[in-house]
Protein backbone atom coordinates (compact mmCIF):
# COMPACT_ATOMS: atom_id res chain seq x y z
CA UNK A 1 0.00 0.00 0.00
CA UNK A 2 1.20 3.53 -0.93
CA UNK A 3 2.02 5.09 2.81
CA UNK A 4 1.24 8.51 1.91
CA UNK A 5 -2.45 8.20 2.03
CA UNK A 6 -3.58 11.82 2.72
CA UNK A 7 -7.30 11.20 3.08
CA UNK A 8 -9.52 8.84 4.78
CA UNK A 9 -12.77 8.75 3.18
CA UNK A 10 -15.83 6.87 5.10
CA UNK A 11 -19.23 5.47 3.95
CA UNK A 12 -22.25 4.22 6.23
CA UNK A 13 -25.73 3.84 6.74
CA UNK A 14 -27.67 1.99 8.87
CA UNK A 15 -25.80 0.08 11.77
CA UNK A 16 -22.47 2.16 11.19
CA UNK A 17 -23.03 4.01 14.20
CA UNK A 18 -21.19 2.32 16.65
CA UNK A 19 -18.33 1.79 14.33
CA UNK A 20 -18.16 5.40 13.96
CA UNK A 21 -18.18 5.77 17.53
CA UNK A 22 -15.43 3.13 18.15
CA UNK A 23 -13.01 4.75 15.20
CA UNK A 24 -13.48 8.04 17.05
CA UNK A 25 -13.27 7.05 20.81
CA UNK A 26 -9.59 5.20 19.27
CA UNK A 27 -7.96 8.59 17.59
CA UNK A 28 -5.17 10.32 19.71
CA UNK A 29 -5.24 14.28 19.56
CA UNK A 30 -2.83 15.46 16.38
CA UNK A 31 -4.02 12.68 14.49
CA UNK A 32 -2.50 13.55 11.16
CA UNK A 33 -5.38 13.22 8.40
CA UNK A 34 -8.57 14.16 7.38
CA UNK A 35 -11.61 11.74 7.69
CA UNK A 36 -14.74 12.50 5.77
CA UNK A 37 -17.77 10.78 7.38
CA UNK A 38 -20.33 10.94 4.73
CA UNK A 39 -23.75 8.89 6.71
CA UNK A 40 -27.12 8.78 5.96
CA UNK A 41 -29.59 10.63 7.91
CA UNK A 42 -32.47 12.35 8.15
CA UNK A 43 -33.20 15.23 6.15
CA UNK A 44 -35.34 17.76 8.16
CA UNK A 45 -32.91 17.20 11.15
CA UNK A 46 -30.23 19.36 10.99
CA UNK A 47 -28.60 19.37 14.59
CA UNK A 48 -27.79 16.98 17.35
CA UNK A 49 -26.02 14.59 14.94
CA UNK A 50 -22.58 16.48 14.57
CA UNK A 51 -22.86 16.92 18.56
CA UNK A 52 -22.97 12.94 19.97
CA UNK A 53 -20.26 12.55 17.36
CA UNK A 54 -17.73 15.08 19.39
CA UNK A 55 -18.50 13.42 22.50
CA UNK A 56 -15.92 11.30 23.65
CA UNK A 57 -13.99 11.80 20.37
CA UNK A 58 -10.51 13.50 20.91
CA UNK A 59 -10.66 15.07 17.43
CA UNK A 60 -12.76 17.50 16.46
CA UNK A 61 -16.12 17.25 14.25
CA UNK A 62 -17.59 19.50 11.95
CA UNK A 63 -20.00 19.54 9.05
CA UNK A 64 -18.05 21.32 6.83
CA UNK A 65 -19.59 24.89 4.61
CA UNK A 66 -19.18 25.09 1.35
CA UNK A 67 -15.89 25.33 0.03
CA UNK A 68 -14.35 24.88 3.33
CA UNK A 69 -11.03 23.17 2.86
CA UNK A 70 -10.44 20.03 3.90
CA UNK A 71 -7.63 20.16 6.85
CA UNK A 72 -5.51 17.55 8.31
CA UNK A 73 -6.48 16.72 12.35
CA UNK A 74 -10.66 16.83 11.47
CA UNK A 75 -12.95 14.86 11.02
CA UNK A 76 -16.09 15.90 8.65
CA UNK A 77 -19.58 14.98 8.81
CA UNK A 78 -21.67 15.45 5.65
CA UNK A 79 -24.17 18.46 6.29
CA UNK A 80 -27.83 17.22 6.37
CA UNK A 81 -29.91 17.11 2.75
CA UNK A 82 -26.75 17.85 0.84
CA UNK A 83 -24.39 16.02 -1.13
CA UNK A 84 -20.84 16.35 0.26
CA UNK A 85 -18.53 16.74 -2.49
CA UNK A 86 -14.72 17.02 -2.97
CA UNK A 87 -13.23 19.49 -5.06
CA UNK A 88 -9.90 19.05 -6.97
CA UNK A 89 -8.08 22.07 -5.25
CA UNK A 90 -8.90 19.66 -2.00
CA UNK A 91 -12.21 21.66 -0.40
CA UNK A 92 -15.56 20.54 -0.40
CA UNK A 93 -18.25 21.18 -2.45
CA UNK A 94 -22.04 21.04 -1.55
CA UNK A 95 -24.78 20.17 -3.80
CA UNK A 96 -28.72 19.66 -3.65
CA UNK A 97 -29.49 18.14 -6.61
CA UNK A 98 -32.02 15.15 -6.04
CA UNK A 99 -31.63 11.88 -4.34
CA UNK A 100 -28.94 9.73 -6.30
CA UNK A 101 -29.96 6.29 -5.51
CA UNK A 102 -32.32 7.16 -2.97
CA UNK A 103 -30.01 8.87 -0.90
CA UNK A 104 -28.87 12.37 -0.29
CA UNK A 105 -25.85 12.41 0.65
CA UNK A 106 -24.80 9.86 -2.03
CA UNK A 107 -22.44 8.17 -0.60
CA UNK A 108 -21.21 7.07 -4.23
CA UNK A 109 -20.52 10.82 -4.92
CA UNK A 110 -18.26 11.87 -1.52
CA UNK A 111 -15.85 8.43 -2.70
CA UNK A 112 -16.21 9.40 -6.64
CA UNK A 113 -15.19 13.00 -6.07
CA UNK A 114 -12.62 12.44 -3.47
CA UNK A 115 -11.28 9.58 -5.17
CA UNK A 116 -10.52 11.84 -8.36
CA UNK A 117 -9.26 14.50 -6.71
CA UNK A 118 -6.81 12.41 -4.28
CA UNK A 119 -6.33 8.98 -6.72
CA UNK A 120 -4.10 6.95 -4.26
CA UNK A 121 -3.76 8.78 -1.43
CA UNK A 122 -7.35 8.05 -0.89
CA UNK A 123 -8.27 5.56 1.78
CA UNK A 124 -12.06 4.40 0.99
CA UNK A 125 -13.67 2.07 3.79
CA UNK A 126 -17.61 1.48 3.31
CA UNK A 127 -18.91 0.28 6.57
CA UNK A 128 -22.95 -1.59 7.03
CA UNK A 129 -26.23 -0.08 5.67
CA UNK A 130 -29.07 -1.57 4.66
CA UNK A 131 -28.57 -0.44 1.12
CA UNK A 132 -26.79 -0.40 -2.37
CA UNK A 133 -25.51 3.17 -1.84
CA UNK A 134 -21.37 3.74 -1.73
CA UNK A 135 -20.69 0.44 -4.00
CA UNK A 136 -20.15 2.33 -7.29
CA UNK A 137 -18.49 5.03 -5.93
CA UNK A 138 -15.79 3.16 -4.22
CA UNK A 139 -15.46 0.94 -7.44
CA UNK A 140 -14.80 4.24 -8.97
CA UNK A 141 -12.29 5.30 -6.06
CA UNK A 142 -10.29 2.07 -6.64
CA UNK A 143 -9.72 2.65 -10.33
CA UNK A 144 -8.72 5.56 -9.45
CA UNK A 145 -6.21 4.18 -7.36
CA UNK A 146 -7.64 4.89 -4.24
CA UNK A 147 -6.91 2.19 -1.16
CA UNK A 148 -10.19 0.25 -0.09
CA UNK A 149 -11.88 -1.43 2.36
CA UNK A 150 -14.79 -3.01 2.70
CA UNK A 151 -16.54 -3.89 6.42
CA UNK A 152 -17.05 -7.55 6.38
CA UNK A 153 -20.50 -8.28 5.90
CA UNK A 154 -20.48 -11.01 9.03
CA UNK A 155 -19.53 -8.51 11.10
CA UNK A 156 -21.38 -5.87 9.80
CA UNK A 157 -25.15 -4.87 11.58
CA UNK A 158 -26.41 -4.55 8.03
CA UNK A 159 -24.79 -6.95 5.50
CA UNK A 160 -26.13 -5.06 2.28
CA UNK A 161 -24.26 -2.54 1.56
CA UNK A 162 -20.43 -4.46 2.25
CA UNK A 163 -22.08 -6.47 0.47
CA UNK A 164 -22.74 -4.35 -2.50
CA UNK A 165 -19.59 -3.25 -2.65
CA UNK A 166 -17.82 -6.88 -2.75
CA UNK A 167 -20.12 -7.92 -5.77
CA UNK A 168 -18.97 -4.78 -7.91
CA UNK A 169 -15.04 -5.75 -7.01
CA UNK A 170 -12.27 -6.67 -4.80
CA UNK A 171 -11.51 -4.17 -2.58
CA UNK A 172 -7.48 -4.37 -1.11
CA UNK A 173 -9.04 -5.57 2.72
CA UNK A 174 -12.41 -6.94 3.89
CA UNK A 175 -11.62 -6.22 8.02
CA UNK A 176 -13.84 -6.44 10.87
CA UNK A 177 -14.60 -3.47 12.78
CA UNK A 178 -11.97 -3.67 15.36
CA UNK A 179 -9.43 -4.50 12.41
CA UNK A 180 -10.80 -0.97 10.83
CA UNK A 181 -9.95 0.86 13.43
CA UNK A 182 -6.38 -0.30 14.21
CA UNK A 183 -5.70 0.55 10.28
CA UNK A 184 -6.81 3.42 10.33
CA UNK A 185 -4.71 4.29 13.63
CA UNK A 186 -1.83 2.60 11.37
CA UNK A 187 -2.31 5.27 9.18
CA UNK A 188 -1.17 7.95 11.72
CA UNK A 189 2.00 6.49 12.29
CA UNK A 190 3.14 6.08 9.11
CA UNK A 191 2.60 9.99 8.35
CA UNK A 192 3.38 12.01 11.06
CA UNK A 193 6.19 14.46 9.78
CA UNK B 1 -19.86 4.86 -17.58
CA UNK B 2 -16.53 5.98 -18.29
CA UNK B 3 -14.92 9.29 -16.83
CA UNK B 4 -15.31 12.18 -19.20
CA UNK B 5 -11.88 13.92 -19.47
CA UNK B 6 -11.17 17.51 -18.29
CA UNK B 7 -10.38 18.50 -21.37
CA UNK B 8 -13.62 17.31 -23.33
CA UNK B 9 -15.62 18.95 -20.16
CA UNK B 10 -13.75 22.38 -21.53
CA UNK B 11 -14.88 21.59 -24.85
CA UNK B 12 -18.27 21.59 -23.79
CA UNK B 13 -17.96 24.85 -21.79
CA UNK B 14 -16.37 26.26 -24.77
CA UNK B 15 -19.04 25.17 -27.19
CA UNK B 16 -22.03 26.53 -24.84
CA UNK B 17 -20.30 29.59 -24.65
CA UNK B 18 -19.99 30.04 -28.29
CA UNK B 19 -22.75 29.00 -29.47
CA UNK B 20 -25.36 29.99 -26.49
CA UNK B 21 -23.73 32.67 -24.47
CA UNK B 22 -23.96 30.89 -21.52
CA UNK B 23 -20.90 30.77 -19.30
CA UNK B 24 -19.90 27.60 -17.34
CA UNK B 25 -16.16 28.45 -16.94
CA UNK B 26 -16.89 29.49 -13.47
CA UNK B 27 -18.88 26.44 -11.92
CA UNK B 28 -17.81 24.25 -9.39
CA UNK B 29 -15.65 21.57 -10.92
CA UNK B 30 -16.70 18.20 -9.19
CA UNK B 31 -20.99 18.84 -9.13
CA UNK B 32 -20.80 20.39 -12.95
CA UNK B 33 -18.95 17.26 -14.19
CA UNK B 34 -21.48 14.80 -12.21
CA UNK B 35 -24.50 16.75 -13.82
CA UNK B 36 -22.57 16.48 -17.46
CA UNK B 37 -22.18 12.43 -16.83
CA UNK B 38 -26.02 12.70 -15.47
CA UNK B 39 -26.92 14.39 -18.71
CA UNK B 40 -25.23 11.95 -21.25
CA UNK B 41 -26.03 8.76 -18.95
CA UNK B 42 -29.75 9.67 -19.08
CA UNK B 43 -29.71 10.20 -22.73
CA UNK B 44 -27.65 7.48 -23.51
CA UNK B 45 -24.74 9.32 -25.43
CA UNK B 46 -21.34 7.35 -25.70
CA UNK B 47 -20.09 9.42 -28.06
CA UNK B 48 -18.34 12.75 -26.89
CA UNK B 49 -17.26 14.36 -29.83
CA UNK B 50 -20.61 13.42 -31.58
CA UNK B 51 -22.39 15.35 -28.17
CA UNK B 52 -19.95 18.24 -28.58
CA UNK B 53 -21.32 18.66 -32.38
CA UNK B 54 -24.85 18.16 -31.62
CA UNK B 55 -24.56 20.97 -29.23
CA UNK B 56 -22.75 23.18 -31.66
CA UNK B 57 -25.38 22.35 -34.71
CA UNK B 58 -28.50 21.79 -32.34
CA UNK B 59 -29.68 24.75 -30.40
CA UNK B 60 -32.65 23.28 -29.34
CA UNK B 61 -30.68 19.91 -28.13
CA UNK B 62 -28.17 22.63 -26.35
CA UNK B 63 -30.79 24.70 -24.25
CA UNK B 64 -32.33 21.28 -23.27
CA UNK B 65 -28.45 20.55 -21.84
CA UNK B 66 -28.46 23.87 -20.52
CA UNK B 67 -31.80 23.33 -18.33
CA UNK B 68 -30.22 19.72 -17.59
CA UNK B 69 -26.83 20.92 -16.31
CA UNK B 70 -28.06 23.12 -13.51
CA UNK B 71 -29.87 21.82 -10.32
CA UNK B 72 -33.35 23.01 -9.87
CA UNK B 73 -34.36 21.09 -7.14
CA UNK B 74 -35.97 23.29 -4.64
CA UNK B 75 -38.56 23.44 -1.67
CA UNK B 76 -40.97 25.46 -0.05
CA UNK B 77 -40.01 27.08 3.50
CA UNK B 78 -36.97 25.01 3.34
CA UNK B 79 -34.79 25.32 6.51
CA UNK B 80 -37.85 26.59 8.33
CA UNK B 81 -35.33 28.23 10.83
CA UNK B 82 -34.25 30.53 8.25
CA UNK B 83 -37.95 31.47 7.68
CA UNK B 84 -38.52 32.25 11.09
CA UNK B 85 -35.36 34.84 11.46
CA UNK B 86 -36.56 36.42 8.32
CA UNK B 87 -40.36 37.06 10.01
CA UNK B 88 -39.19 37.67 13.54
CA UNK B 89 -36.10 39.48 12.90
CA UNK B 90 -35.34 40.68 9.66
CA UNK B 91 -38.19 41.57 8.35
CA UNK B 92 -39.31 44.37 11.30
CA UNK B 93 -36.14 46.35 11.17
CA UNK B 94 -36.17 47.14 7.63
CA UNK B 95 -36.85 50.65 7.14
CA UNK B 96 -38.28 50.83 3.52
CA UNK B 97 -39.20 54.15 2.05
CA UNK B 98 -42.33 53.28 -0.69
CA UNK B 99 -42.38 49.55 -1.01
CA UNK B 100 -40.13 46.62 0.80
CA UNK B 101 -37.96 45.61 -2.20
CA UNK B 102 -36.83 41.99 -2.23
CA UNK B 103 -34.81 40.05 -5.36
CA UNK B 104 -34.94 36.15 -5.15
CA UNK B 105 -31.60 35.22 -7.29
CA UNK B 106 -31.74 32.39 -9.13
CA UNK B 107 -35.41 31.99 -7.79
CA UNK B 108 -35.70 28.21 -9.39
CA UNK B 109 -39.59 26.85 -9.94
CA UNK B 110 -40.65 29.67 -7.24
CA UNK B 111 -41.13 27.52 -4.27
CA UNK B 112 -39.10 30.43 -2.22
CA UNK B 113 -40.85 33.64 -4.16
CA UNK B 114 -44.35 31.76 -2.78
CA UNK B 115 -43.11 31.28 1.02
CA UNK B 116 -41.57 34.97 1.00
CA UNK B 117 -45.43 35.74 -0.86
CA UNK B 118 -47.13 33.79 2.23
CA UNK B 119 -44.47 35.30 4.87
CA UNK B 120 -45.76 38.61 3.88
CA UNK B 121 -49.04 38.47 3.55
CA UNK B 122 -49.05 36.76 6.88
CA UNK B 123 -47.51 39.38 8.37
CA UNK B 124 -49.89 41.89 6.60
CA UNK B 125 -47.23 43.35 4.36
CA UNK B 126 -47.61 41.82 0.86
CA UNK B 127 -49.11 44.84 -0.40
CA UNK B 128 -46.23 46.91 0.38
CA UNK B 129 -43.50 44.49 -1.30
CA UNK B 130 -42.22 44.97 -4.53
CA UNK B 131 -40.72 41.39 -5.38
CA UNK B 132 -38.17 40.95 -8.42
CA UNK B 133 -37.34 37.02 -9.10
CA UNK B 134 -34.78 35.75 -11.19
CA UNK B 135 -33.02 32.72 -12.44
CA UNK B 136 -31.09 32.12 -15.64
CA UNK B 137 -33.74 29.06 -16.54
CA UNK B 138 -36.34 30.63 -18.70
CA UNK B 139 -38.25 26.90 -18.22
CA UNK B 140 -38.54 26.82 -15.19
CA UNK B 141 -39.26 31.00 -14.84
CA UNK B 142 -42.13 29.70 -16.52
CA UNK B 143 -43.47 27.02 -13.99
CA UNK B 144 -43.07 30.06 -10.94
CA UNK B 145 -45.35 31.81 -12.92
CA UNK B 146 -48.06 29.52 -13.14
CA UNK B 147 -47.52 28.70 -9.82
CA UNK B 148 -48.38 25.05 -10.57
CA UNK B 149 -47.00 21.82 -9.07
CA UNK B 150 -46.89 18.44 -8.37
CA UNK B 151 -48.86 17.13 -5.63
CA UNK B 152 -46.13 14.75 -4.54
CA UNK B 153 -43.74 17.91 -3.62
CA UNK B 154 -46.48 18.99 -1.09
CA UNK B 155 -45.82 16.61 1.84
CA UNK B 156 -42.51 18.53 2.59
CA UNK B 157 -43.87 21.88 2.16
CA UNK B 158 -46.48 21.51 4.30
CA UNK B 159 -44.03 20.41 6.60
CA UNK B 160 -41.78 23.42 6.41
CA UNK B 161 -44.37 25.77 6.72
CA UNK B 162 -45.78 23.70 9.88
CA UNK B 163 -42.20 24.11 11.60
CA UNK B 164 -42.31 27.59 10.54
CA UNK B 165 -45.22 28.24 12.35
CA UNK B 166 -47.81 29.09 9.76
CA UNK B 167 -51.07 30.95 10.74
CA UNK B 168 -53.22 28.19 8.66
CA UNK B 169 -52.59 25.52 6.35
CA UNK B 170 -50.71 25.07 3.48
CA UNK B 171 -53.73 23.69 2.03
CA UNK B 172 -55.29 27.38 2.26
CA UNK B 173 -53.06 29.07 -0.57
CA UNK B 174 -53.62 26.38 -3.40
CA UNK B 175 -56.66 24.48 -5.16
CA UNK B 176 -56.11 20.83 -5.63
CA UNK B 177 -55.69 19.71 -9.21
CA UNK B 178 -55.27 15.94 -10.30
CA UNK B 179 -52.02 15.70 -9.27
CA UNK B 180 -50.90 18.85 -8.91
CA UNK B 181 -51.94 21.88 -6.92
CA UNK B 182 -52.31 25.60 -8.03
CA UNK B 183 -50.99 28.20 -5.61
CA UNK B 184 -53.14 31.40 -5.33
CA UNK B 185 -51.84 33.41 -8.35
CA UNK B 186 -52.77 36.96 -6.15
CA UNK B 187 -49.32 36.16 -4.04
CA UNK B 188 -47.63 36.98 -6.70
CA UNK B 189 -49.31 39.78 -8.61
CA UNK B 190 -46.39 41.90 -6.98
CA UNK B 191 -43.78 39.90 -8.06
CA UNK B 192 -41.80 40.44 -11.56
CA UNK B 193 -40.29 37.00 -12.92
CA UNK B 194 -37.54 38.05 -15.31
CA UNK B 195 -34.21 36.16 -16.71
CA UNK B 196 -31.32 36.80 -15.47
CA UNK B 197 -27.42 35.42 -15.59
CA UNK B 198 -25.81 36.10 -12.27
CA UNK B 199 -22.31 35.11 -14.28
CA UNK B 200 -22.76 37.60 -16.80
CA UNK B 201 -25.49 40.34 -16.11
CA UNK B 202 -25.21 43.37 -14.31
CA UNK B 203 -27.27 44.45 -11.18
CA UNK B 204 -31.43 44.08 -11.58
CA UNK B 205 -31.60 47.42 -9.27
CA UNK B 206 -31.71 48.51 -5.77
CA UNK B 207 -33.24 46.10 -2.49
CA UNK B 208 -33.54 45.53 0.55
CA UNK B 209 -33.43 42.16 0.71
CA UNK B 210 -31.50 39.55 -1.37
CA UNK B 211 -32.35 35.77 -1.25
CA UNK B 212 -29.67 33.73 -3.00
CA UNK B 213 -29.39 30.32 -1.39
CA UNK B 214 -27.75 27.19 -2.79
CA UNK B 215 -26.98 28.92 -5.74
CA UNK B 216 -23.36 30.10 -4.97
CA UNK B 217 -22.43 26.15 -4.07
CA UNK B 218 -22.52 25.70 -7.59
CA UNK B 219 -20.02 28.30 -8.72
CA UNK B 220 -15.82 28.64 -8.14
CA UNK B 221 -14.50 31.45 -5.77
CA UNK B 222 -14.28 33.34 -8.65
CA UNK B 223 -17.92 33.27 -9.60
CA UNK B 224 -18.92 33.59 -5.91
CA UNK B 225 -16.77 36.64 -5.43
CA UNK B 226 -18.33 38.48 -8.13
CA UNK B 227 -21.87 37.69 -7.44
CA UNK B 228 -20.94 39.15 -4.22
CA UNK B 229 -19.99 42.09 -5.67
CA UNK B 230 -23.22 42.54 -7.91
CA UNK B 231 -25.21 41.67 -4.01
CA UNK B 232 -23.26 44.38 -2.73
CA UNK B 233 -24.10 47.01 -5.74
CA UNK B 234 -27.49 45.70 -5.47
CA UNK B 235 -27.89 46.75 -2.15
CA UNK B 236 -28.87 50.21 0.21
CA UNK B 237 -27.23 50.19 3.45
CA UNK B 238 -28.42 48.52 6.67
CA UNK B 239 -30.66 45.91 3.99
CA UNK B 240 -30.50 42.60 4.35
CA UNK B 241 -28.51 39.06 2.54
CA UNK B 242 -29.70 35.72 3.06
CA UNK B 243 -27.96 32.46 1.58
CA UNK B 244 -28.04 28.66 1.94
CA UNK B 245 -27.41 27.21 5.85
CA UNK B 246 -24.09 25.48 4.82
CA UNK B 247 -22.90 28.16 2.40
CA UNK B 248 -20.29 30.78 3.58
CA UNK B 249 -18.86 34.23 2.36
CA UNK B 250 -16.54 34.79 4.94
CA UNK B 251 -13.39 33.95 2.85
CA UNK B 252 -15.04 36.34 -0.27
CA UNK B 253 -13.28 40.23 -0.35
CA UNK B 254 -16.76 41.88 -0.72
CA UNK B 255 -17.71 40.42 2.66
CA UNK B 256 -16.55 42.89 4.56
CA UNK B 257 -19.35 45.13 3.59
CA UNK B 258 -21.55 42.84 5.78
CA UNK B 259 -21.76 41.83 9.34
CA UNK B 260 -23.80 38.80 10.41
CA UNK B 261 -27.07 39.27 12.20
CA UNK B 262 -27.61 35.44 12.36
CA UNK B 263 -24.35 32.81 12.16
CA UNK B 264 -27.02 29.92 12.09
CA UNK B 265 -28.90 31.16 9.16
CA UNK B 266 -26.80 33.40 7.08
CA UNK B 267 -27.86 36.18 7.03
CA UNK B 268 -25.64 39.51 6.99
CA UNK B 269 -26.49 42.98 7.22
CA UNK B 270 -24.59 45.10 4.20
CA UNK B 271 -22.66 47.74 6.88
CA UNK B 272 -20.81 49.34 4.21
CA UNK B 273 -20.05 50.14 0.60
CA UNK B 274 -16.24 49.88 1.12
CA UNK B 275 -14.32 46.59 -0.63
C1 LIG C 1 -30.76 24.74 -6.41
S1 LIG C 1 -31.57 26.04 -7.23
C2 LIG C 1 -31.91 27.16 -5.89
C3 LIG C 1 -33.24 26.91 -5.30
C4 LIG C 1 -33.66 27.67 -4.06
N1 LIG C 1 -33.01 28.95 -3.91
C5 LIG C 1 -33.48 26.80 -2.83
O1 LIG C 1 -32.52 26.94 -2.09
O2 LIG C 1 -34.35 25.94 -2.58
C6 LIG C 1 -30.31 26.82 -8.18
C7 LIG C 1 -30.82 27.72 -9.29
O3 LIG C 1 -29.75 28.51 -9.79
C8 LIG C 1 -29.97 28.76 -11.14
N2 LIG C 1 -28.74 29.22 -11.78
C9 LIG C 1 -27.64 28.50 -12.08
N3 LIG C 1 -26.72 29.28 -12.66
C10 LIG C 1 -27.23 30.53 -12.72
C11 LIG C 1 -26.76 31.78 -13.21
N4 LIG C 1 -25.55 31.89 -13.76
N5 LIG C 1 -27.54 32.86 -13.10
C12 LIG C 1 -28.78 32.76 -12.54
N6 LIG C 1 -29.29 31.61 -12.06
C13 LIG C 1 -28.52 30.50 -12.15
C14 LIG C 1 -30.50 27.44 -11.66
O4 LIG C 1 -31.22 27.61 -12.86
C15 LIG C 1 -31.37 26.96 -10.49
O5 LIG C 1 -32.71 27.30 -10.70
Amino acid sequence: MDKEIKIIVIGGSAGSYNVIKKILLALPVGFPLPIVFCLHRLKEVRNGFVESLNINSKIIVREPDDKDLIKPGFAYLSPANYHLLVEPGRNFALSTEDNINYSRPSIDLTFDTAGYAFRQKMAGIILSGANSDGAKGLYSAFKNGAYTIVQDPDNASFKAMPMEALKLFKPHQTLSDDEIVSFINSLSSNNYV
Amino acid sequence: MEDISLKDIKRVIDTIYLTRGVDFSNYAFSSFKRRIKRFLEMNKIRDVNGFIEKIKDESEFADIFIKEVTVNVTEMFRDPSFWVVLRDKVIPSIKFDHSLKIWHAACSTGEEVYSMAILLKEAGLLNNAEITATDINKHVLKVATKGLYQIRNQEINSKNYEAFGGKGNLSDYYTLGDNTVQFDKQLVSNVDFLCHDLALDSSPGKFDLIICRNVLIYFNFDLQEKVLQTFVQSLSKDSYLGIGSKESINWCRSARAFEEVSFEEKIYRKTSDNL
